[in-house]
């Protein structure tokens, strides 16, 4: 452990919100996450994949536009990345689909990981019958017919691009919620909770700044875990008819479209699945370094 | 810990009726029936169709009828496989579902734990990347495309294994192998996390002092904690491979139940509907019951409540 100094005693001078500032957790991690060569490389990609995706379309060919004539076609000058079997351009296909497989797999797992985070903490934290029924809804939840509540929402709302984030937060939240609820069950149960208890700290205080910050390694983790899984599973919602329609596309659809043609086709898959692998290469890269910097345990530096 | 299973089973009754409730009700506000069909009947054999179903009767009847026949075990005809009953798809369909689930979830288990072990003991070094990169792949490639690439390679051009089919048993080893790496792959991430987490604390560090051999300190000390969030993942993920999977199914024309939960939706085939749900809902009740008794197990802080 660290010896303690003379010198690495704070100066009595500081004002005490200084003093607390001096020593939050995300700014500790924020400067050790600088120091990650690797998870700065992987946050550098996202970014610079999210900008191509923002920016990108504006200069690029249509992404409908199509050229029956030309059919599929491998990659050339004109087409960088090649075209579908409808002639239309897939470096556009690509970048206007990363629009929405982006943002879905953002705002879809934002919202499973409110949810689920505070429902799991709640749930742990509390326990007896506060858990017993907030874990049987949760029960509840998982066995509801996924197809059918979307087929429903399409009914009652019409398709529209928010009800694919209302319907995947819905669904992604539930396991979320059960690993928090682990983790929370065990970490309550430590010295430092006690030690926040008598000194007589509320309970929201002690839940959302002393426990989820302990337990912030598997939420993180899951989260780059439901990030992938989210565009994936749009792609199944745009196959049930909830989510893009055609001509419009996704990540997730053009890997689809690609896998049924890859034998005659393979760029059709290759692109838009390279493109995926490195989001997600990086996104996992970005997450295991801010696990790292985030773990409260082993800040030895 | 017998008292504290009790209670859960008795919690069980509750929930399975407020699921069967709610699908029931939310399948029938779904538009479509089960007779409308693109070929369309007329409405004569539509009116008889309903009769002998007792779909005419009004929707509260029909409710309890249902509920009636539940307590006796009898989930009710299908209607879309006719002379069919919704026991009969479920009896002559789940094993197959089950045995693919098993060989899948074994698979998911040998590959997932050792590499997610491996990555967060020798973290940070060319063993962790290789173990994590290789995790990763089985994220970035889904199923539905790992599955058609491995058919292309070993069943048409190698011609090792069926490209399709569930017949004899090499048949398994392909299907068995997309549907595990997929669970595979999040198994060992959360592995890799959740070992991180407890490789920090003082406990190892004493079990070190101790003298205990390095083997012993992973194995017996760690991986108890480490597993945490891995047992908190498959309470669920084990409901969802032992009761079949939509995709892997198509793709290898595999005869198991997986199928049914996406179509019977589509048909609106009521009954079967609520059949599979009932199987799913008791199985994710069954798990996470299991789950919950070995989160306890496995860490001596907690106690049954």
């Amino acid at each position: 452990m660290v010896s303690l100094s003379p010198q690495s005693l704070p100066s009595a001078e500081l004002a005490p919100d200084q003093l607390e500032r001096g020593t939050s957790l995300w700014r500790d991690a924020w400067h050790r996450l600088r120091k990650n060569r690797l998870a700065v490389f992987g946050g550098f990609v996202l970014v610079a994949l999210a900008l191509l995706c923002l920016v990108g379309p504006i200069f690029s060919q249509s992404y409908q536009e199509q050229n029956l004539d030309l059919g599929a076609a491998a990659p050339s000058a004109a087409h960088w990345l090649g075209t579908d079997t409808l002639g239309r351009d897939l470096f556009s296909r690509i970048l206007y689909g990363g629009r929405i497989s982006l943002v879905v797999g953002l705002v879809a797992t934002v919202v499973a990981l409110t949810i689920g985070v505070s429902y799991g903490a709640i749930a742990g934290f509390f326990g007896g019958k506060t858990d017993t029924v907030m874990m049987r809804v949760v029960d509840i939840l998982y066995a509801l017919p996924f197809t059918i509540f979307v087929i429903l929402l399409m009914v009652f709302f019409g398709r529209n691009i928010f009800l694919l984030f209302f319907a995947i937060g819905a669904a992604e939240w539930l396991t979320m919620a059960r690993i928090v609820r682990g983790q929370v069950l065990s970490t309550k149960k430590m010295e430092f909770i006690e030690a926040a208890r008598a000194l007589g700290l509320g309970r929201a205080r002690i839940i959302f700044r002393h426990i989820v910050p302990n337990i912030l390694g598997p939420i993180i983790v899951y989260a780059t875990l439901t990030i992938p899984a989210v565009m994936l599973l749009e792609a199944f919602l745009s196959f049930l008819g909830l989510g893009v329609q055609p001509p419009m596309s996704s990540w997730g659809v053009l890997i689809k479209d690609g896998a049924e043609k890859m034998e005659e086709f393979p760029w059709l898959l290759v692109f838009p699945g390279a493109i995926f692998s490195l989001t997600l290469f990086s996104l996992n890269f970005l997450g295991d370094g801010l696990r790292d910097a985030l773990d409260v345990r082993s800040s030895k530096d | 810990m017998l008292r504290f299973i009790l209670r859960r089973l008795l919690e069980t009754i509750p929930v399975l009726f407020v699921i069967v409730t709610a699908t029931f009700f939310m399948i029938r506000f779904v538009p479509g029936g089960p007779f409308t069909a693109e070929k369309a009947v007329t409405p004569e054999i539509l009116k008889n169709l309903e009769a002998h179903y007792g779909l005419n009767q009004p929707l509260h009847r029909q409710y309890l009828a249902y509920l009636g026949s539940l307590l006796r075990g009898d989930f009710g005809p299908s209607f879309k496989y006719p002379n069919r009953t919704v026991n009969e798809i479920i009896a002559d369909k789940l094993p197959t579902s089950l045995e693919l689930g098993a060989w899948s979830l074994l698979v998911a288990l040998a590959v997932g734990l050792p590499l997610g072990v491996a990555a967060a003991v020798k973290r940070n070094t060319w063993i962790d990347y290789l173990c994590s990169s290789a995790a990763m792949i089985g994220i970035c490639v889904p199923t539905f495309v790992l599955g058609p690439l491995l058919v292309l390679a070993f069943g048409i051009h190698l011609r090792w294994f069926n490209a399709s089919g569930w017949y004899e048993p090499i048949d398994r080893v392909l299907p068995s192998l997309v549907l595990g790496f997929f669970y595979a792959a999040y198994i060992a991430r959360l592995t890799r996390g959740g070992m991180l987490d407890v490789l920090n604390q003082d406990f190892i560090r004493t079990a070190r002092a101790k003298g205990a051999s390095e083997a012993r300190v992973i194995f017996h000390h760690a991986l108890r904690g480490g597993l945490l969030p891995v047992v908190s993942f498959l309470g669920p993920a084990i409901a969802g491979i032992l009761t079949g999977s939509f995709v892997i199914e198509t793709i290898f024309q595999i005869p198991g139940l997986g199928r049914e939960f996406v179509n019977s939706a589509f048909n609106r085939d009521y009954t079967l509907v609520l059949g599979t749900v009932i199987l799913y809902a008791a199985l994710v009740i069954a798990c996470n019951l299991i789950v919950d008794i070995v989160q306890v197990l496995l860490n001596p802080r907690l106690k049954f409540e």
